[in-house]
């Protein structure tokens, strides 16, 4: 799913049940990562529940990156979906440069989840980043 | 039926009525982790800053004898409120967790060495367990545990075998932030002193919701915390036994804890100066008097039973529901904490629900407790934990939103 639509869909639904039912949805439709990659360095730290990210290649275009990503909450996996579709399939270039704060803005992620502490979010932003500044480095 | 008139004590809560992202009032069940404040506090505070404000024991100027006169009024209302015996027993501290890092560190290095033991219990707060933590580092001591049985008390059979003449001190907590459990705090006090080790209470969820004596109790030290109990955050209190904190070296040094200082070096000033280093939050201590005037005008034991009847409620709801896993004793033997699971979901997709569509805070994660946690498996859990402004409704609304929470997650 691209990320206009998801943020178009949001908008669309107002209703605070909806919308979180919505990324529940969105959480329940990411397939997840093999328990292998569970790993601690995997691991973004900073977040409540625990959230894994892992980057390869995009095999349809090689210049851009893929990601892929799990939790064991769903509606945190349900925001890592709303990540995965604003990032995956772009250049580290692209990455470093995306506006994610209107992303997040329109969706209002930091205003209304506040239990999942907005530092949770930022940490995997970060850390989307990062994999991205190592592979313009390698 | 409750003895308290709840609608009456909420209106004296301002952010009670205040409407919260829902668009109505919050429902508030996190006092475990911190209170709601009467406008009696918030005024009292106030008031402090636009007539009178000023560093206490220093100035000789008015401001300052009447800020201080307020600030010591607020150690004596916290002295009776839990049976002290002199107002120079009473260390003011800025929360719980100074208070036993106080003791870990003036008590603990004073008086351990290698290979003494200390005896901690597995439902301890982090509070109650990193600071003995660091004191056995620092001394090469040895840390015990008192284990927490499958009825989510401590195992008292296991204990005397804990203690022996190694033992210097024991640090436990007299309810669960997690679990609601009372502690038997005298005999544990009885338990430790027999085999002459000192005892430190962790009442930072007991001290704000029953009737305390420490002398009744005969511990040692008692640490609480003056936000859990409708006061201001930033005070708290550090009880110890006259001739114990007598003898302890000060903790932090600076202005106010010496009697004098000459370059070659200083005289601590007497108790409880001495354990009171720099400016003090002076607001927040002035803050506390009116709180505890408050639990005292409710009554402290109306305010037990009033919170027992919400945990029963709470417990009887929830139990109803499917998969849901209550830890903690039954509620005639614990206090107004309720912390339980979902089989299946994840206690943070329950807390972002209960928050997002039903207004209703509460706390989600380990709560400072991983050990306990991790005793029973699981890494964390969804806590409500209920005060004298609570109502049954709020309760029930609890139980509807976890139902809500339910269908939406599975």
């Amino acid at each position: 799913m691209k990320i206009d639509e998801i943020c178009d869909d949001f908008e669309d639904l107002g209703d605070p049940t909806d919308q979180m039912q919505y990324l529940i949805e969105l959480g329940q439709g990411l397939g997840g990562l093999d328990a292998r990659y569970k790993t601690e360095d995997n691991r973004v730290q900073g977040c409540q529940s625990n959230v894994w990210l892992i980057a390869s290649p995009d095999e349809q275009n090689p210049a851009a990156m893929k990601f892929e990503a799990d939790s064991d909450a769903i509606i945190v996996k349900g925001i890592v979906a709303v990540l995965l579709a604003a990032y995956s399939g772009r250049t580290p270039e692209e990455i470093l440069a995306y506006p994610i704060d209107e992303v997040f803005e329109r969706l209002k992620l930091t205003r209304f989840l506040s239990p999942l502490r907005s530092n949770g979010l930022h940490s995997m932003v970060k850390r989307i980043q990062a994999l991205a500044q190592h592979s313009l480095a390698a | 039926m409750s003895a308290l008139n709840v609608e009456e004590i909420r209106r004296d809560f301002p952010i009670l009525s205040a409407v919260g992202e829902t668009g109505r009032p919050v429902i508030y069940l996190d006092n475990a982790a911190s209170t709601q404040r009467p406008r009696q506090v918030i005024e009292a505070m106030d008031r402090v800053y636009e007539t009178c404000y000023a560093n206490v024991h220093r100035s000789g100027h008015g401001f300052s004898a009447q800020t201080t006169a307020l600030y010591e009024a607020s150690r004596e209302a916290a002295r009776k409120l839990i049976g002290a015996k002199s107002s120079s027993e009473i260390i003011f501290t800025s929360g719980t967790t100074a208070g036993i890092n106080l003791v870990a560190r003036s008590w603990g290095d004073a008086n351990l060495k290698a290979g003494d033991e200390i005896l901690l219990s597995v439902m301890e707060h982090h509070s109650n367990i990193v600071p003995w933590q660091q004191l056995a580092a620092r001394r090469g001591a040895v840390i015990r545990w008192i284990p927490v049985t499958d009825e989510f008390e401590l195992d008292l059979a296991a204990t005397p075998e804990l203690l022996s003449e190694r033992t210097k001190i024991m640090a436990v907590t007299a309810v669960s932030n997690v679990l609601g459990t009372i502690n038997p705090v005298r005999l544990l006090v009885e338990m430790a002193h027999k085999v002459g080790a000192r005892i430190l209470i962790d009442a930072a969820q007991c001290i704000p919701h029953e009737e305390t004596n420490v002398q009744d109790w005969g511990a040692d030290f008692v640490a609480f915390s003056g936000h859990k109990m409708l006061g201001p955050s930033g005070i708290g209190i550090l009880y110890g036994r006259e001739e114990l904190l007598e003898a302890m070296p000060p903790f932090l040094g600076g202005g106010s804890m010496i009697r004098s200082v000459t370059l070659e070096g200083f005289t601590p000033a007497h108790l409880p100066a001495k354990f009171e280093a720099g400016t003090p939050p002076i607001a927040a201590a002035i803050g506390l008097a009116p709180a505890i005037e408050y639990l005292q005008q409710v009554g402290l034991s109306q305010v037990f039973a009033h919170e027992q009847m919400l945990a029963l409620r709470a417990h009887e709801l929830l139990k109803e529901i499917e998969g849901v896993r209550i830890f903690g004793p039954s509620p005639e033997r614990k206090a107004g904490t309720v912390s339980f699971t979902m089989e299946g979901v994840h206690s943070q997709d329950i807390a972002v629900l209960l928050d997002r569509i039903s207004g209703i805070a509460v706390r989600e994660g380990h709560h400072c407790a991983m050990p306990l946690h991790t005793r029973f498996g699981i890494s964390s859990s969804c806590r409500a934990s209920v005060y004298l402004y609570n109502t049954l409704e709020e309760v029930e609304q609890l139980a509807t939103a976890v139902k809500k929470a339910r269908l939406m997650l599975l």
